[in-house]
């Protein structure tokens, strides 16, 4: 097992060299205490997310621990490089899967992943969205399990969360801990929601009536688990945070009803799904949605962000061809590993999965946050039996990755230091003109011992994430 | 630009704010007569209840009228729509969805006034917590109004805000008057009596303004005066005449700064000009409780016509 910050006891590795230092010299119970009033903090800005089910004034804090994860400047500008190729590719594919299909003509992937599959829209073939950029925002899923082993877990190309924690876990140790700042060279992300205004501005259709790009927030509103994080982002871009009773369609615009009268948008950054996007269109009982917008975007008189239909890019079943997708659309080998995959739909690879089923970890092809998956090796023999008769029932439905080890980072505990499982997902921001990705990013923990699943829903609490500068 | 949506959004976050702290103001009064009249208190929460419009909530849930039960109903009930609770929850409700407009001191004021006295108010109100719990609220809420008045442009969103306030205020002080108007009546036969000294400082104390009275007046109490001092001194920070001299400021400052003249601009002027330089004998030729009725209706009709005018709702 890997662990980021120490080599062995006593022995931290070079990025944590400075930080173990302070580190050693601190009081325990002083940092104990800080870190209780990191949550205090929390509840007063109001950072906190809903859980599903549960009553209104049950607002849940994730759980933050106030030892930061630390990657290396040479670290990261591979992962850097790896990404960008990545989103790009991920791009060019979504842009040829909606028109000419040259993927599949050339065999690269079967067609009955694309035809059977419900990620993908039929509704977006052939639609050109403004700027030819389809995902503006991605947040890649990494995960690490050695020196120089990162493999992308997940490419998260609909509408990922998290970055208001990225956002406000650093603003929470900049307070806590300024002298740690003036130590190491730790590059700021707080330039953050200013790219992505720029990212979803440059974006903008090209014939608006408005001087400048206006840009929108579409929220399902504050009963939705992420509004904390939508109002954030509003709030920061200096943006209007929408809902569906804002908003309408007149004369081929997309429009929002102000204290004087209606304003077309240019840019919808949508956190609703696509199946609530347009009644009309798509699921006919959304109330989230704007009733003819998806005439608009076909018009191209408004930037949906990201894209209807992106989804097909980050289809688990989809997963295992990446490194072919990167190859076929940048012509160069893909500079991040995959997680090897079993297709559960393939008769050999089933057949290996139902053997191996204690080993693996076995995800629904359309599942997310960490709901519906099997931990083969933390899980029962009767989960597992449970389990084999799902799969057995609907193959095609799974996927199977071997157990990763993933890396550990120390947390903070009553006995002090103690390591625990982390992923990492960096926020990539996509415009005609460029791809940023903000240095950093956000560290989900499984703040149980042992445990591998990082997820909120699921017992996870987030670390502050720190790129150092060269 | 704002959206129809945030301009209702606080509006009613002000409105709400301004009732918690007006319904801590009336029990406060109440709990002080109560306090220093003995036993005859009973009369005094019903009056109370009407005065906050909640008598017809509270006989549906309760059959008797005692001070435990009122003081728990007007504080905490959730079912009470305008309990002090539920006030500040639809505030904050309302807050979280305008949130965008607030400074970050705005909204961690009405969050923390939020997440205090939902800890306050989790237990039964005893009488000894009283005290200490209706101080609490108004410091909450001050807060609140502090930070806007602290850290807010001077622009739309301040205005809504503002009228939110005011024709919350306005309407909580025509409705104290309303129902207490028999005493202050120039006619009423027992001017001067006991009974009738209680009612005036009740007045006063639920509008906070027995000091102030005191100070512009000295010992020097009538009927007339209370009720000019209450109606129309423009210098009373819970006076019709300092109210709806407020809602004209922020209307026109809309005015200008949309440079679009609504309905509701000329219904404020007229409110304006029913409470503005008026003498309170030519209230007393009108009636004062036929006044009081028609300003009442008057500002519920303003607010609904503001609501239209900005298109709050879709």
């Amino acid at each position: 097992m890997f662990d980021e910050m120490l080599a062995a006891a006593d022995q931290p590795r070079q990025p944590y060299a400075d930080y173990f230092d302070w580190f050693s010299q601190e009081d325990l119970k002083l940092l104990r205490k800080k870190s209780t009033e990191a949550e205090s903090f929390f509840r007063r800005i109001g950072i906190t997310f809903n859980v599903y089910g549960q009553a209104e004034a049950d607002e849940r804090l994730i759980p933050f621990d106030i030892v930061p994860r630390i990657i290396a400047a040479n670290e990261w500008r591979k992962l850097e490089k790896g990404i960008e190729q990545r989103v790009r590719a991920i791009n060019a594919f979504l842009h040829d899967i909606y028109h000419r299909q040259e993927i599949i003509r050339a065999g690269r992937i079967p067609k009955e992943i694309i035809a059977g599959n419900e990620a993908f829209l039929p509704e977006m073939v052939g639609v050109n969205p403004p700027g030819g950029v389809y995902t503006h925002i991605v947040g890649t899923d990494l995960v690490r399990t050695g020196p120089d082993e990162f493999y992308v877990l997940e490419d998260n190309a609909r509408t990922p969360s998290g970055v208001s924690y990225m956002l406000e876990n650093r603003e929470t140790m900049l307070q806590m801990f300024p002298e740690l700042f003036t130590k190491l060279n730790v590059r700021p992300v707080s330039a953050y929601p200013t790219l992505l205004h720029r990212a979803l501005a440059e974006s903008a259709p090209q014939n608006s009536p408005n001087p400048k790009p206006v840009v929108a927030v579409l929220t399902p509103g504050i009963h939705n688990s992420a509004y904390f994080e939508h109002s954030f982002l509003a709030d920061q871009m200096g943006a209007e945070l929408v809902e569906s009773g804002d908003l309408s369609v007149e004369d081929g615009r997309v429009v929002m009803r102000t204290t004087q009268g209606f304003t077309p948008i240019d840019v919808l950054y949508r956190r609703v799904d696509d199946a609530f996007l347009d009644p009309l269109v798509f699921n006919p009982e959304s109330m989230l949605g704007v009733a003819g917008i998806m005439d608009v975007y076909r018009a191209g008189n408004i930037t949906i962000a990201n894209a209807p239909g992106t989804g097909i890019a980050d289809d688990k079943a989809l997963y295992s061809y990446m490194p072919d997708i990167v190859e076929f659309y940048t012509g160069e080998k893909a500079i991040l590993k995959n997680v090897p995959t079993w297709r559960c739909s393939e008769a050999d690879s089933l057949k290996y999965v139902l053997e191996h089923l204690p080993e693996l970890v076995v995800k629904e092809v359309h599942g997310s946050g960490g709901y519906g998956m099997l931990v083969g090796p933390a899980a029962s023999k009767k989960e597992i039996a449970a389990f084999e008769k799902k799969l057995r029932a609907k193959p095609s439905n799974y996927i199977a990755q071997p157990t990763l080890s993933l890396s550990t980072v120390p947390i903070l505990t009553k006995a002090g230091l103690a390591p625990r499982h982390v992923d990492l997902r960096p926020f990539v921001l996509v415009s005609p003109k460029r791809v940023d990705i903000t240095p950093g990013g956000l560290t989900r923990v499984a703040l149980k011992k042992g445990s591998l699943v990082v997820n909120s829903s699921q017992g996870g609490g987030t670390k502050d994430t720190w790129v150092l500068g060269d | 630009m704002m959206l129809g949506k945030t301009a209702g959004g606080l509006f009613w976050m002000f409105r709400y704010i301004e009732r918690a702290e007006n319904i801590a103001r009336l029990l406060e009064a109440g709990w002080h007569i109560a306090l220093t009249r003995g036993s005859d208190g009973s009369n005094e929460w019903e009056s109370i209840l009407t005065t906050a419009g909640m008598n017809v909530a509270y006989q549906e849930k309760f059959d008797e009228v005692t001070a435990q039960n009122v003081i728990n109903f007007m504080l905490r009930d959730r079912e009470n729509p305008s309990s002090v609770m539920s006030a500040i929850t639809t505030a904050r409700n309302n807050a979280r969805t305008v949130r965008t407009s607030l400074s970050s001191e705005v909204w961690e004021a009405v969050n923390e006034c939020w997440m205090e006295m939902k800890d306050t108010l989790a237990r039964p109100v005893t009488e000894r917590s009283m005290h200490d719990i209706l101080t609490q609220i108004r410091f909450r809420t001050s807060v609140v109004r502090g930070a806007l008045h602290g850290t807010m442009l001077r622009n739309d969103i301040f205005a809504f805000s503002r009228l939110g306030t005011m024709i919350e205020r306005v309407d909580n002080t025509a409705r104290i008057l309303d129902v207490k108007y028999y005493v202050l009546l120039p006619s009423a036969a027992y001017v001067g009596t006991s009974i009738d000294n209680t009612q005036w400082e009740i007045i006063l104390r639920s509008v906070s303004a027995e000091r102030s009275y005191s100070w512009l007046h000295g010992a020097e109490t009538s009927a007339a005066s209370i009720a000019n001092f209450v109606l129309l001194d423009a210098r009373m920070p819970r006076s019709l005449a300092f109210g709806t001299k407020r809602i004209g400021t922020y209307l026109r400052d809309l005015e200008e700064d949309y440079g679009v003249r609504h309905d509701c601009h000329a219904m404020a002027e007229t409110l304006c000009r029913k409470v503005e330089k008026r003498s309170i004998e030519s209230v007393f030729d009108e009636g004062l409780h036929e006044f009081l009725s028609s300003f009442i209706s008057d500002t519920a009709k303003l607010a609904g016509q503001i609501e239209k005018d900005f298109r709050f709702y879709g």
